[in-house]
């Protein structure tokens, strides 16, 4: 007659985020390569040109690193104190940097000993640059000013003093020769022209100004201060564009991806985040080990660099697309050619009469148990074997039993170690608001069947007693909730107009504030 | 009281109407044939087409068995509440030999009966002796020993044994309980056919066979145990080799004699199995099971073949609905299941699995259940409900979206929306508009909730689903019913008294309308000119309609609906009203308070559910109060409470009867009894001769008698001769209301039984 109905999975909606095209882009990175560095990590530069080696400032010593190198290419040692922001020119043939001990000096990638050294400010200089027809350097430092120096000349050609605090970042412009942005701990960003003798442009940022970038059209200019990243519009005289508030720590770090259609942000709060630079919206979250500093994007997105506090430089290269089809191709192991083409390719003849062989219908394990009405066998086979790794599985199990009446006989009877493994299964999943209607039952079940050997076995009593202590984590948890959820009620009351022909719109907010705050026991879509 | 015309309540029911063989045994005459009881007839099937090929109609009772006679396999004999046994000769065309009159089991005493030979039809047997007094009710408890030589009755716990010969009883008794606290009562017993053995099934799923029964003290059972529950029947086969046993767990477990422990099994039959029995030659096993079914199972334990009815299940509680695609009325069939039944052909098209679980044949278990059913306008989607209570606080409720496939040609699960609510769910409804290009499903919910539900556009991962559009409430009261307006623009939701008005584009409460006291117990809009109407019914007796255009009462009438629905295909309405243990029929137009036609005492009960299916073809009645019918056909579902003691289901069908049926109608009347010829005068308002051509033309030929048989019958029913004016003018004198309970209530009118929409014609000589 018709045959045996499997057990039926149901299909849970993935929880936490949607995946989307940002996601599968930016999650295509291998796993990171960590190099501990012997201080922390205050920047990180791409030289220009290919093999587009990178320069990582950190303590007192700056190293290059090649694409794919785990070890230093090469090593600026002669620093007498932390240096700051090593950058490359255009040509990738000079280095720049700057010194605690308020000195500027210039490298020439190949050789080791300071082609030029600049002195003149007086105290540590923070931000180097070159300018873009190269023969210039821009610098910004603690004692308020920023200055222009002739490369050849190793002269000072101009001094701004217009920043009230320490200047902490600044960028040159790629097209213009004249121009530089400068971002200080005054809270104000200036733009400034070498042609005249002051600030052009000047923003106000509103917190300390930690990171500045501009956009590769050098219309738009973004700034990172405090839990900020204001974007402003420079062709309309610096008026704030977009004020974006993700982190909950200081921002330190920006940069662009290679297409300029994301813009991603580092932080103190140990995340990196990945704009669209359309809309402004997170499209997708790095999270790290420890708070960020710097961060650099190589060309392509081939990978991506960020350096930490605690000194480790963490580094993410992309996935060949080799690799990222191998996952899909491991999976699927198919019989060899010959198996597999076996009598197949026989082709019938118009006489030939054909037999049809009947589907065989393949249960897996605990469907054959449950069609015997074998139920104590089938929860052991939905708790072990290759259903372990999947809880739903051995929840629906535990559910079809329910189902039958017979889950009391399917807990009953078990000696320690399956016990155990039960406890263990339960302990793990229960506060799962999936599976939580259904393993709470079981939970009870199992109490009352087992409650006269309590105390019997040290393994089980262990197992009971983190149970307790689970639920009323969970309890807690719940209430503090459903505080939450109450103030946000009263907020949403009071903030929703009074309208008093309809409640429904008023329902309706409610309704979806409840679903996003609290996730525990609304209805979720499931598709199949 | 209005005039008839041709507008009756037909009972349908498929092969078996009124579920009611379930009851009888079904036995099989030879390979070729089964015969089996059902309601007030007995059945004749073909075993291999499955194909009713006659009716054995003269009871005017319920048969309650059905039995071949030993001398010749070509007769069997029925007996029937009506207190008459019958020869029926049943491979010719039905020479019935109305043999005698006794009373089998009147008082539930086993009687015997000596049957006088005699050539005359009817004979009344006088000589009685009482065999065994107080046995049970059950036939399956009671049965023939080895040749004849014994009889054995169990009733309670006791079973007792008569011995033609010594004329002795015997009697055995078990204890109440056994040690293990099973039930020893006996269900069912059956003696072997060769050897002194009789094996009795019990209350606890056991079976003993009794043997050396003809000591009273040193008798011996051995006890044989696979059911969990009750035994209900038991079967030898004819040579004594196997014992078939079946239960409510619907697996028969064939045993072999004398080596007990090797047994065979035949699960997952689909219901449980209420009786088995076995050909003569032991070819072929039956058993019916309690959803009207009867399997046919070759003595290899496989299935051969499938006969279905109507499903019965315990209770419809799924609205009827007529499926736009086939037309075929869907309501509730096998638990978890949705059926299709084809109205124009009367037969079952298929089951729709909706719970897709496996279904645990056990009593006292709580399953799933399909409460609610929805098709969209063009049978693309279909919504299911079903829900589960164990506990009233741990009510499991799934919402599932069904997409018709072309491919398949059956519906395909695309959405399943677990606890889409927190409470039960009580009405359900789709948008029916025609043009709009996104579809809206409606929800009413207990927990004071209405949602819409929108198919999603389809995702780059995955295909179309659906998800949760808008929540909608009213003042925290209980909605309790929905309705679109024919063109889906306005959703009607009623919340107790007050009728909220909203718009389904922007989710919009346009306006609200109450009439209290009494809080709205239906809510129809009114369809194609009458669109501008709503009308509700409330529950404390008033049926109001209100105009939209106005916003405002348009009329009320003060009666008590009990349920009120509107014609997708005309303008008219349809409202049933309970009174006095009768419902009465109302139809009417929303436009005028008026009704265009009334019936009083339509059925028995209160009508439950009901739903207008369209015709297949227009019927053109000018007469104005069928024309109604015109367009569709009004299928309604009773509470039916007489002579059974459990609730039935009884589809009923206000239509005029077909040519075919009336053709072959008359011809018995023509040489019935009067008292029943009278009445069917009735029909004899004959449609064209050539309509009952085409009729027989699309009859399927192989249960269609010879042509020479039918060539003069046909000739016959096309002459209009005198002697049926004259009845025709008697009947008129009879009225209709006293028609509709003859044709309910006396059994002994009611003879031209309903089967007209039943392929097979009904001959007698």
């Amino acid at each position: 007659m018709a045959s045996f109905k499997p057990t039926k999975i149901p299909i849970y909606p993935k929880l936490g985020e949607k995946v989307t095209q940002d996601t599968v882009y930016w999650k295509n990175y291998k796993a990171p390569v960590q190099i501990k560095e012997f201080g922390a990590v205050t920047n990180i530069h791409f030289s220009p040109v290919a093999p587009h080696n990178y320069a990582v400032t950190a303590f007192t010593r700056i190293h290059i690193y090649g694409p794919f190198s785990q070890e230093p290419v090469k090593s600026f040692t002669r620093f007498k104190d932390t240096a700051y922001c090593g950058r490359y020119r255009s040509d990738g043939q000079l280095l720049v940097a700057g010194c605690e001990d308020s000195v500027v000096r210039l490298f020439d990638v190949s050789g080791k000993v300071a082609l030029r050294m600049f002195k003149g400010h007086t105290k540590a200089v923070h931000v180097t640059d070159f300018t873009s027809e190269r023969y210039h350097i821009f610098t910004g430092s603690d004692d308020y000013t920023c200055r222009l120096w002739d490369i050849p000349n190793a002269t000072e050609l101009n001094t701004y003093q217009e920043h009230t605090d320490y200047i902490r970042c600044g960028v040159t412009s790629k097209l213009n020769r004249d121009l530089f942005i400068t971002g200080s701990y005054d809270h104000t960003l200036k733009l400034f022209d070498a042609r005249v003798d002051k600030s052009v442009i000047t923003m106000d940022h509103g917190q300390p100004v930690e990171s500045v970038l501009l956009y590769p059209s050098e219309g738009l200019v973004v700034s990172a201060g405090g839990r900020y990243v204001k974007v402003w519009d420079l062709l309309k005289g610096g008026q704030p564009l977009v004020s974006l508030k993700n982190h909950h720590k200081t921002v330190t770090s920006l940069c662009l991806s290679s297409n300029g259609q994301r813009l991603l942000s580092a932080s103190l709060d140990r995340h990196v985040k990945v704009y669209n630079t359309t809309n402004f919206r997170v499209v997708h979250n790095f999270d790290y080990a420890a708070s960020v500093l710097s961060l650099a994007l190589a060309p392509d997105d081939e990978s991506i660099i960020v350096g930490m506090t605690n000194g480790v430089l963490s580094i993410k290269h992309r996935k060949s697309p080799e690799e990222s089809k191998e996952v899909s191709h491991q999976q699927r192991r198919r019989p060899s050619y010959r198996v597999f083409v076996k009598g197949k390719n026989y082709m019938p003849k118009q006489d030939d009469y054909l037999v049809s062989k009947p589907v065989r219908e393949y249960l897996t394990k605990y469907d054959k148990h449950l069609k015997k009405f074998n139920i104590s066998k089938a929860l052991d086979s939905a708790l072990q074997g290759p259903s372990k790794r999947k809880p739903e599985v051995t929840v629906a199990v535990i559910k079809e039993l329910d189902r039958r009446g017979t889950l009391k006989n399917a807990l009953a009877g078990r000696d320690e170690k399956a016990l155990s493994e039960l406890l263990h299964f339960i302990t793990k999943n229960m506060v799962d608001f999936r599976f939580a209607p259904v393993l709470v039952p079981a939970a009870n079940m199992i109490l009352d069947i087992y409650r006269s050997v309590i105390g019997q076995s040290p393994v089980v009593d262990r197992q009971l007693l983190y149970l307790q202590d689970l639920l009323q984590k969970e309890i807690n948890y719940q209430q503090e909730l459903l505080d939450v959820l109450g103030m946000l009620d009263t907020l949403f009351a009071s903030s929703v107009p009074r309208k008093e022909l309809l409640c429904s719109s008023s329902s309706r907010t409610n309704g979806l504030a409840q679903g996003e705050t609290a996730s525990t026991a609304r209805p979720e879509l499931q598709a199949t | 009281m209005v005039e008839h015309g041709d507008i009756r309540v037909v009972h349908r029911g498929g092969i078996a109407r009124y579920c009611r063989f379930l009851c009888e045994r079904g036995i099989f005459c030879c390979c070729r044939f089964l015969l089996c009881g059902s309601g007030y007839e007995v059945k004749v099937f073909s075993t291999s087409t499955e194909e009713c090929i006659h009716d054995l109609r003269a009871h005017t009772d319920l048969v309650t068995g059905v039995l071949l006679r030993p001398s010749n396999h070509l007769q069997a004999y029925s007996c029937s509440t009506d207190g008459t046994v019958r020869l029926w000769d049943y491979t010719d065309v039905c020479n019935r030999l109305m043999f005698a009159m006794m009373c089998v089991f009147a008082e539930f005493q086993l009687v015997a009966v000596h049957l006088p030979q005699s050539g005359d039809q009817l004979v009344e047997a006088r000589e009685f002796s009482a065999v065994l007094s107080d046995v049970s009710s059950n036939p399956a408890a009671t049965s023939f020993g080895r040749g004849g030589e014994y009889i054995a009755s169990a009733k309670g716990l006791q079973l007792e044994v008569y011995f033609f010969k010594k004329q002795k009883p015997y009697r055995f008794f078990l204890k109440e309980d056994n040690k293990k606290g099973g039930k020893n009562t006996f269900t069912c017993l059956a003696c072997h056919p060769k050897d002194d053995c009789i094996a009795t099934g019990h209350e606890d799923g056991k079976i003993r066979l009794w043997r050396n029964f003809n000591h009273k003290k040193e008798y011996t059972y051995t006890t044989l145990h696979w059911h969990h529950s009750a035994v209900s029947s038991l079967c030898f086969t004819p040579e004594g080799t196997n014992l078939l046993s079946g239960g409510i767990e619907s697996v028969l477990v064939q045993w072999r004699y004398n080596q007990e422990s090797q047994r065979d099994f035949l699960p997952r039959l689909g219901a449980a199995i209420t009786h088995i029995a076995v050909s003569p030659d032991g070819a072929l096993f039956c058993t019916s099971h309690s959803d009207n079914k009867i399997t046919i199972i070759r003595s290899s334990i496989q299935v051969s073949a499938v006969i279905q009815g109507l499903v019965k299940g315990d209770s419809v509680r799924t609205d009827l609905m007529v499926d736009p695609r086939s037309k075929a009325l869907v309501l509730n069939g096998k638990p978890g299941h949705l059926q299709f039944y084809s109205l124009q052909r009367d037969k079952l098209l298929y089951n729709l699995d909706i719970v897709q679980q496996e279904y645990i044949h056990q009593s006292g278990l709580e399953q799933f259940e399909v409460v609610k059913a929805a098709f969209d306008a063009y049978g693309n989607w279909l919504a299911t409900v079903e829900e589960r209570k164990q506990k009233p606080t741990e009510l499991e409720l799934n919402l599932k979206l069904w997409a018709f496939d072309e491919q398949t040609q059956s519906f395909m699960l695309n959405t399943t929306i677990s606890a889409p609510h927190e409470a039960r769910i009580t009405a359900m409804c789709f948008c029916h508009s025609t043009d709009s290009q996104t579809t809206v499903l409606v929800s009413v919910s207990k927990d004071g909730h209405f949602k819409a539900w929108q198919l999603a556009p389809a995702t780059h991962t995955e295909g179309p689903s659906w998800s949760c559009d808008f929540v909608g409430a009213y003042h925290s009261l209980v909605p309790e019913c929905c309705c679109f307006s024919a063109d889906g623009s306005l959703l009607a939701v009623s919340f107790q008294e007050v009728v909220t008005v909203w718009s389904p584009a922007s989710w919009e409460l346009l306006t609200t309308l109450s009439q209290p006291p009494g809080a709205i117990r239906n809510l129809c809009f009114g369809q194609l000119t009458c669109s501008k109407y709503l009308l509700g019914t409330t529950d404390k007796n008033l049926l109001c309609c209100w105009n939209l255009l106005t916003c405002s009462l348009e009329w009320s009438t003060s009666m008590d609906v009990s349920l009120l629905l509107s014609d997708p295909f005309s303008e008219n309405m349809a409202a049933f009203c309970c009174q006095a243990g009768c419902t009465d029929l109302f139809v009417f137009k929303p436009s005028e308070p008026r009704p265009l036609f009334s019936h009083k005492a339509v059925c028995l009960g209160k009508v439950t559910r009901a739903v207008f299916a369209p015709r297949e073809k227009m019927l053109e009645s000018c007469e104005e109060t069928s024309q109604w019918l015109n367009h569709s056909q009004l299928y309604f579902v009773t509470q039916y409470m007489v002579n059974t003691q459990h609730n039935e289901l009884v589809i009923s069908d206000s239509v005029a009867m077909t040519p075919f049926s009336v053709l072959l109608g008359k011809r018995s009347q023509q040489e019935g009894q009067e008292a029943a010829s009278s009445l069917l005068a009735e029909r004899t308002q004959l449609p064209q001769g050539s309509a009952a051509v085409r009729e027989l033309l699309q009859t399927p030929a192989h249960v269609l008698p010879s042509t020479s048989f039918l060539c003069s019958m046909f000739v016959e029913s096309l002459l209009i001769s005198k002697q049926i004016k004259r009845k025709e003018k008697k009947a008129a004198q009879y009225t209709t209301t006293s028609l509709w309970l003859n044709n309910t209530l006396c059994p002994k009118l009611s003879r031209q039984k309903p089967s007209l929409y039943c392929p097979t014609p009904i001959l007698h000589d």
